[in-house]
């Protein structure tokens, strides 16, 4: 151990970066928070976009904050308040068509697929809550298997077990299968088809018959079981969750320091008989801050890229440039007059969390282009209107739509500066089918393409997970070999970020994970 | 080129030469090429090489040619041994890792001029030196099939090179590196070899093979030059004690059952391991195992008798299983029996009891014997002579 101030610097303020450092102080340790930016949440932001008009810059709707996480951290004591809970879910189709999940129940669809649903439903919560206990822990080593680990895979077999044999049989039926034949074989409407599609392509470079997409979806339901019926807006925007974050690793005992970007891991000088270790973090305004300690809430490739490929082993480096972390979700803000008014709806379709996708082959088709680097020119989307429960994102009477766009690739052929315009209008033509006359009441808009979410956040390839949620990329492996138990091959240095188990979405539980490997002293051998 | 189906081996540059010097017709798949594993005789060729000169075409061993602004920090990175130190007009032997610290490969590298580098190699490995080259500004070529090779290998093999007219090569040390004109081109010549006697390797564009070919055989008539396969070379290899990959090792990367790959520790290569010089590949995992021990110790055994310790379980004095011989032949300059063994720790220390588990069959009749093995200190083979400057002439 150094006698540096820190016994441990935390990389990022991401809601993970902070959870990690929360927990980290309630052990003991002095803990440094470093973040590049200028307020604390990272992809869980609030900021302006328009002259009076503020919104969730990322992250616009929780849907699986780990309550374990938030009960310890005390988020709601320190400032974490809800505009809003249980959101209904509308799925609005081109033709009017509309289906509405409400309170776990659907309607819009026929009494079978009502029935079905209600089976979906029950079986992938109890799937979803065999993920949801093997995601609260550190994934087990495979390999070099210590008993610890034979004990986890030991609970993960009987977790499965329990199912019983019929439930059982369906997870490793489709466990790995896409949620496109799983859809297929189970409902009738196609638009609640799409719906349950959504569900596992968004934020992913999938479509509905990508492979796993029946895990992406599970992954997104993890916390259903535990929690709400429907996702919740967050007053003041996502910033505000960030800023509970916040307030907790301080009221835990961590320094946060903003404005400070992280360029360098520093390690130590490789004598001949040992490994190198983290010894510090050197600033962008050449400022070094030694620790023994050095956990990373950034992303698998800006981590490692901060060590130095010269410092890491020639596999490993191999495996994190291969690690796939393009996203393909765009945002797009705008500034509105009045509430739009979605055709074949009512009032309340406003303040729902509504989806923009017909069928699953119009999800398949808009990502088609992504996957030959173009946008989509019929994008789905998945919209939020917060200031239907939270007036205080904009000028009286106004509001504010925000939505998740997709497909918008990182790295679209023509480029983003050449695109972005025709993209925006290209959404803004999607939602004016929907919702008559909402272009009119446009005052301002923006469209954050996966290129601006790297840029402003910090997030290489500006994916919504840090990184694919595919099965490669996921449990056991996630991020990638080597570094898949937060302890990564350079000794004391650990991720904590959405790049590691189990993965991303406002959830809490790698940062949490990721102190326990700390204070447990793991190392990645 | 001939149509496809027709065309199962690839000829090497010396190809003309080889196929009618080869009168017994053995022929191997090295590495796609048609190569001889035996020319005549291998005794005759095995000689060739200790008491006068043998050849041997190299041509299908991987070569890559390593260039860029980077080329020594990335050497420096998959290397174990540290390539700084490896002056221009030098080669060393070296090894590399993967992260698990198992040895992908063995071979040589040629610091040819400052900042360029030549890697010979038993295995293909471009994609593992791509994948090590990320972030670097550093170019990886394969030249395999860009240079002819021959090793000119034994006593009388300085004395042909000089009658052929490299003039002053008497003066090149052992691992240097010198360039004569020849039929219009340049001859990089190096006294290196895998025998480990007296000996060069001569590299050249494919275009002045023939000629290469041609001027060596009549300068060395004289001196009993003979062309070898792959056979002599295995005998005089196994003499020398050098290991050979996919023989003595499995490459790391083509291991499919976990652990089982080799550390340079336990290759008897921890010489070339050096932790002081910075970061390597496999690094950590080679600390590790100096901390925790290896499991594994690699020997040359002197074996009682004179029947080939071939494949050959190595006991201790119960019979228990202790370790296995990798590589086994009677070598005659030696007058040993010799094998090359992998022994579980703690085995093999010089005051071990060991004993070499040996079928043989004379006429159908089949029998075992346990033999008893020493361990040696040194390689049965190791002539003053392969190091000596200048070489005596002939
Ligand atoms: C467009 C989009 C929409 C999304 N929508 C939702 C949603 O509606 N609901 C949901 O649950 N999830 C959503 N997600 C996913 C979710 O936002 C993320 O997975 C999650 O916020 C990641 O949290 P994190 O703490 O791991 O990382 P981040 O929030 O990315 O935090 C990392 C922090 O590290 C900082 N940092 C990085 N590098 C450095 C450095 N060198 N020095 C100092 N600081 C550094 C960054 O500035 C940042 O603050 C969305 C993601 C995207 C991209």
């Amino acid at each position: 151990m150094t006698d540096a101030a820190f016994d441990v610097v935390v990389i990022g303020a991401g809601h993970n970066g902070l959870a990690c450092a929360s927990y980290l102080a309630r052990g003991g340790r002095k803990v440094l928070v470093l973040e590049a930016a200028d307020r604390p949440g990272g992809l869980a932001a609030t900021r302006e976009f328009a002259a009076g008009f503020r919104v969730s810059a990322a992250a616009h709707l929780l849907t699986m904050l780990d309550a374990g996480v938030a009960r310890d951290l005390g988020l709601e004591g320190h400032g974490l308040e809800f505009a809003a809970r249980n959101l209904k879910t509308v799925a609005l189709a081109d033709n009017g068509e509309r289906v509405v999940f409400e309170d776990g129940a659907i309607g819009g669809v026929s009494a079978k697929d009502q029935a079905a649903f209600a089976e979906f439903r029950r079986q992938n919560r109890r799937f979803a809550k065999v993920l949801a206990g093997f995601c609260s822990r550190p994934s087990p080593r495979l390999v070099d298997r210590r008993k610890s680990d034979t004990l986890a895979l030991a609970r993960l077999a009987w977790d499965v077990r329990s199912l019983g044999r019929a439930d059982m049989r369906e997870l490793l039926r489709v466990g790995a299968i896409n949620i496109y034949d799983v859809a297929q074989e189970k409902f009738e409407s196609a638009l609640l088809k799409a719906a349950v599609s959504m569900d596992a392509v968004l934020g992913s470079h999938m479509g509905p018959r990508s492979p796993n997409t029946v895990y992406s979806y599970l992954h997104r339901h993890m916390n259903d079981d535990a929690g709400a019926a429907g996702p919740a807006v967050v007053k003041g925007g996502m910033g505000a969750l960030g800023e509970a974050f916040a307030a907790a690793a301080e009221a835990a005992g961590a320094e946060v320091r903003y404005g400070s970007r992280a360029v360098r891991i520093d390690l130590s000088e490789p004598s001949s008989n040992e490994a190198c270790r983290a010894a510090g973090v050197t600033l962008a305004d050449g400022t070094r801050i030694e620790t023994g300690l050095v956990v990373s809430n950034a992303d698998l490739k800006t981590t490692f890229r901060m060590v130095g490929p010269l410092n890491l082993d020639a596999g490993f480096v191999r495996r994190v440039h291969s690690f796939r972390a393009r996203g393909v979700t765009a945002k797009l803000h705008l500034a509105l007059d009045g509430l739009p008014e979605f055709h074949g709806g009512d009032a309340g379709d406003a303040g729902a969390r509504l989806l923009l996708a017909s069928s699953m082959d119009d999800i398949e088709s808009a990502f088609d282009h992504a996957k030959y680097g173009r946008f989509s020119p019929v994008p789905v989307m998945e919209i939020s209107i917060p200031t239907v429960y939270d007036a205080s994102l904009a000028p009286d009477g106004k509001q504010v739509l925000s939505a998740l766009v997709q497909y918008a690739p990182y790295d679209l052929k023509e480029g983003w500066d050449a695109g972005r315009e025709t993209f925006k209008a290209i959404c803004l033509q999607r939602l004016e089918a929907v919702a008559p006359g909402i272009g009119e009441s446009v005052r301002a808009s923006e469209l954050l393409t996966p290129p601006d979410l790297e840029a402003e956040f910090g997030v290489r390839g500006g994916h919504w997970h840090h990184g694919e949620i595919a099965l490669d990329q996921a449990l056991f492996t996630r991020p990638v070999p080597g570094a898949n138990r937060y302890a990564t091959p350079v000794r004391g240095l650990y991720l904590c970020g959405a790049s590691s188990h189990p993965g991303g979405g406002i959830l809490g539980l790698a940062g949490r994970n990721a102190a326990r490997a700390v204070l447990a002293g793991e190392d990645s051998g | 080129m001939k149509p496809h189906s027709e065309v199962r081996l690839l000829d090497t540059p010396f190809g003309s030469r080889v196929r009618d010097a080869c009168e017994v017709h053995q022929w191997e798949d090295w590495k796609g090429y048609l190569t001889a594993a035996a020319y005549e005789d291998v005794e005759l060729e095995y000689f060739a090489v200790r008491n006068a000169t043998g050849v041997f075409d190299l041509s299908p061993m991987t070569k890559y040619r390593i260039t860029g602004p980077d080329a020594q920090a990335f050497l420096n990175r998959v290397m174990t041994r540290n390539v700084r130190r490896l002056a221009p007009g030098r080669v060393g032997y070296t090894v590399w890792c993967n992260d698990a610290g198992m040895v992908l490969d063995d071979g040589t590298l040629f610091h040819l001029a400052e900042g360029e580098y030549r890697l010979c190699a038993q295995e293909r490995c471009l994609d593992w030196l791509q994948w090590s080259a990320l972030g670097l500004d550093v170019a990886i070529a394969d030249e395999t099939a860009d240079v002819a090779a021959l090793a000119v290998q034994g006593p009388t093999s300085c004395a042909t090179l000089r009658a052929m007219g490299l003039d002053g090569l008497e003066r090149l040390k052992p691992f240097g590196i010198a360039r004569f004109p020849f039929d219009g081109g340049e001859l990089l010549v190096s006294r290196t070899g895998f025998t480990g006697d007296l000996g060069y390797e001569l590299w050249m564009a494919p275009d002045h093979a023939e000629a290469l070919w041609d001027s060596l055989f009549d300068a060395g008539r004289d001196r009993l030059i003979r062309p070898m396969g792959t056979a002599a070379l295995e005998l005089a290899r196994i003499e020398a004690g050098f290991i050979q990959a996919g023989v003595d090792f499995v490459p790391a990367e083509q291991v499919l059952r976990h652990g089982r790959g080799r550390s340079p520790f336990e290759l008897g290569l921890g010489w070339l391991v050096d932790f002081g010089k910075g970061h390597f590949t496999g690094r950590n995992a080679l600390l590790k195992e100096k901390e925790n021990g290896s499991r594994y110790r690699f020997v040359r055994l002197d074996v009682d008798g004179n029947k080939p310790a071939e494949e050959s379980f190595i006991l201790d004095k119960s019979a228990n299983v202790v370790g296995h011989v990798t590589s086994a032949a009677w070598c005659a300059s030696a007058k040993r029996n010799l094998a090359l063994a992998s022994l579980e720790m703690p085995w093999g220390r010089p005051e071990d009891d060991l004993f070499a588990e040996i079928y043989y069959s004379r006429e159908q009749r089949w029998t075992r014997l346990e033999t008893r093995c020493t361990v040696m200190r040194g390689p049965a083979w190791d002539p003053p002579r392969r190091r000596q400057t200048p070489p005596a002439d002939f």
